[in-house]
């Protein structure tokens, strides 16, 4: 699964310098991710999640330790990485219309007129956009605007695609359509995906592979390799015995996780048995 | 939108201003009173005052005056505003002083700048841009500062370059405030525009306003008074224009968010 790692996250450790006292949120993280792999990162409230997220974004600076991707060290937020943020509405330039959204950073890329036309209406059609294309992101449903953000990393072409939460806040119908919609394109295009979400069955029915953080400060609990089929639905893969016990097995190591167990506090076999930890580099 | 619709908006803008004009001329109709000169009077001498010669020697001037300030005060304003707006530290430095400033009403500081710029075009000018600077520098630090957090990390995330980020990201997204600020602003020059004329000058609408109340040419000042205000509407109107087109988006989300809520 794992053949050159594309991205890797070596020691990183996150401390926030405040006035008074400094938080350590990440306190040493460590995973690789091949070359078109999905894996889905879980964890309780409180994990750091979007604090890694946005340190793998090169937003935020790591207090130690790198991230690397495709060789290069990230400083700042790296050519061939696109981020999908949770706050869809937040995200869009709501004085643009869907077009101008997808287009923009091909602009900035300076591509050529023909090349931004095709991107953009490719990525608007994978993702059922085609045709409110003229449309303001405010005129459109919740669903369609993670869509719209969404078409806007696939006209982009990234390697790398990261997706933080990007579902929360869409319902229970269109996130189903989503999350396959993520499975599509990432089967379409070989890019790859971390995906971050605290919903332990999206993670499950989405990954190859599922990686459980502990609470802040945050280290990686556990790796599970997600072993169903590569094809997935909604109604058989979710209805799998397969998927049931790995959505059990998360499950319970993010309980333990919000129950502020570590694996260094555990005995290190305990950990192992659950899952056999992340290849190491 | 039906002929009843458009005679209701009609009857809507056009009522009040309509009903005080008739109050005031039945008020005044068989007024004696040198100050309080009937409104027939008045309105009796505005073609001859205004649109014989006078319109182009002086309001035509005020107009440019007025428009020259208020562009430069734009610029100035948003461009300052845009940097103290995107740095905490310059704008922690420079707060106090802005504060300082505004709070000075502009017309105390024409005579102090007749010193410097003298009684020229440059001085009324200046004058313009000294008072409505403040409201538009001020509202552009708020709109810069309010823009939401996440659409900046968009921006880097999608590595906007300072040109793009400041056209497509900055501008836009403080527009909103930029524009309350204007719109401040062109009330506060209008009022400036006739009081550097008051000071020193040779031509225009508060010099001409005023050279007719020291002659006691008191129906033609009024008629003047009546041009300063319909001049405002005008400019307002044309405001809101602009705004309406630049601001569509926004009016647009405001509406969607209340329908969400």
């Amino acid at each position: 699964m794992t053949t050159d790692p594309i991205l890797d996250v070596r020691g990183v450790r996150k401390i926030y310098e405040g006035q008074k006292r400094n938080v350590e949120a990440i306190r040493d993280l460590t995973f690789s991710l091949g070359s078109n792999e999905l894996a889905c990162i879980v964890g309780p409230s409180g994990a750091g999640k979007t604090t890694l997220l946005k340190c793998i974004a090169g937003l935020l600076a790591v207090t130690e330790g790198e991230i690397v991707l495709e060789g290069q060290q990230i400083t700042e937020p790296p050519r061939g990485m696109a981020v999908v943020f949770q706050e869809y509405g937040r995200s869009l330039f709501p004085w643009m219309t869907v077009r101008q959204n997808v287009e923009l950073p091909l602009k900035e890329k300076k591509l050529p007129k023909a090349e931004r036309k095709r991107l953009v209406d490719e990525a608007l059609s994978a993702v059922g956009l085609a045709d409110v294309t003229g449309a303001h992101p405010w005129q459109l449903s919740g669903g369609m605007q993670q869509r719209v953000a969404i078409a806007r990393a696939v006209a982009y072409q990234p390697h790398m695609l990261l997706m933080d939460e990007p579902f929360a806040a869409v319902d229970a119908q269109t996130r189903a359509e989503l999350e396959d919609l993520v499975r599509n394109l990432w089967e379409r295009l070989g890019v790859t995906v971390l995906f971050v979400t605290h919903d332990i069955d999206e993670a499950v029915y989405l990954g190859q592979r599922v990686i459980v953080l502990s609470m802040a400060p945050t280290v990686v609990l556990a790796d599970v390799a997600v072993d169903l089929p590569a094809e997935r639905d909604q109604l058989h893969t979710r209805s799998l015995p397969r998927f049931a016990e790995l959505r059990a097995q998360v499950y319970e190591l993010v309980q333990r996780a919000k129950h502020g167990q570590r694996p260094e506090q555990e005995g290190a076999g305990r950990t192992a048995s659950v899952a056999p930890s992340a290849p190491e580099v | 939108m039906n002929p009843l619709g458009i005679a209701r908006r009609l009857l809507m803008v056009l009522g009040l201003p309509v009903a005080l004009f008739a109050v005031w001329w039945v008020a005044t109709i068989n007024s004696t009173s040198f100050f309080f000169p009937p409104l027939r009077d008045i309105l009796g001498v505005f073609g001859d005052t205004w649109l014989s010669g006078r319109l182009l020697a002086d309001v035509v001037p005020s107009l440019i005056r007025l428009l020259a300030g208020y562009l430069i005060a734009l610029v100035l304003g948003v461009s300052v505003g845009v940097a103290v707006g995107s740095s905490p530290t310059l704008r922690a430095f420079v707060e106090p002083v802005l504060e300082f400033f505004r709070a000075i009403p502009p017309p105390v500081l024409v005579p102090i700048l007749i010193l410097f710029a003298g009684i020229g075009n440059g001085m009324k000018v200046l004058v313009i841009v000294s008072g409505c600077i403040w409201p538009i520098l001020l509202n552009t630090v708020e709109g810069v500062r309010g823009i939401d957090d996440v659409l900046r990390d968009t921006g880097r995330c999608y590595r906007l370059g300072p040109a793009a980020r400041l056209r497509h990201l900055v501008l836009r997204g403080a527009s909103p405030q930029i524009a309350a600020g204007a719109r401040q602003a062109l009330s506060i020059g209008i009022i400036l525009m006739v009081i550097s004329e008051m000071f020193a000058a040779s031509n225009g609408l508060g010099f001409t306003i005023i050279q007719f109340q020291r002659s006691f040419a008191i129906p033609q000042m009024w008629s003047g008074i009546i041009l300063l205000g319909l001049i405002g509407i005008l400019l307002a109107f044309v405001f809101r224009l602009v705004e309406s087109r630049a601001l569509a988006w926004y009016r647009g989300l405001r509406m969607s968010q209340r329908g969400d809520g």
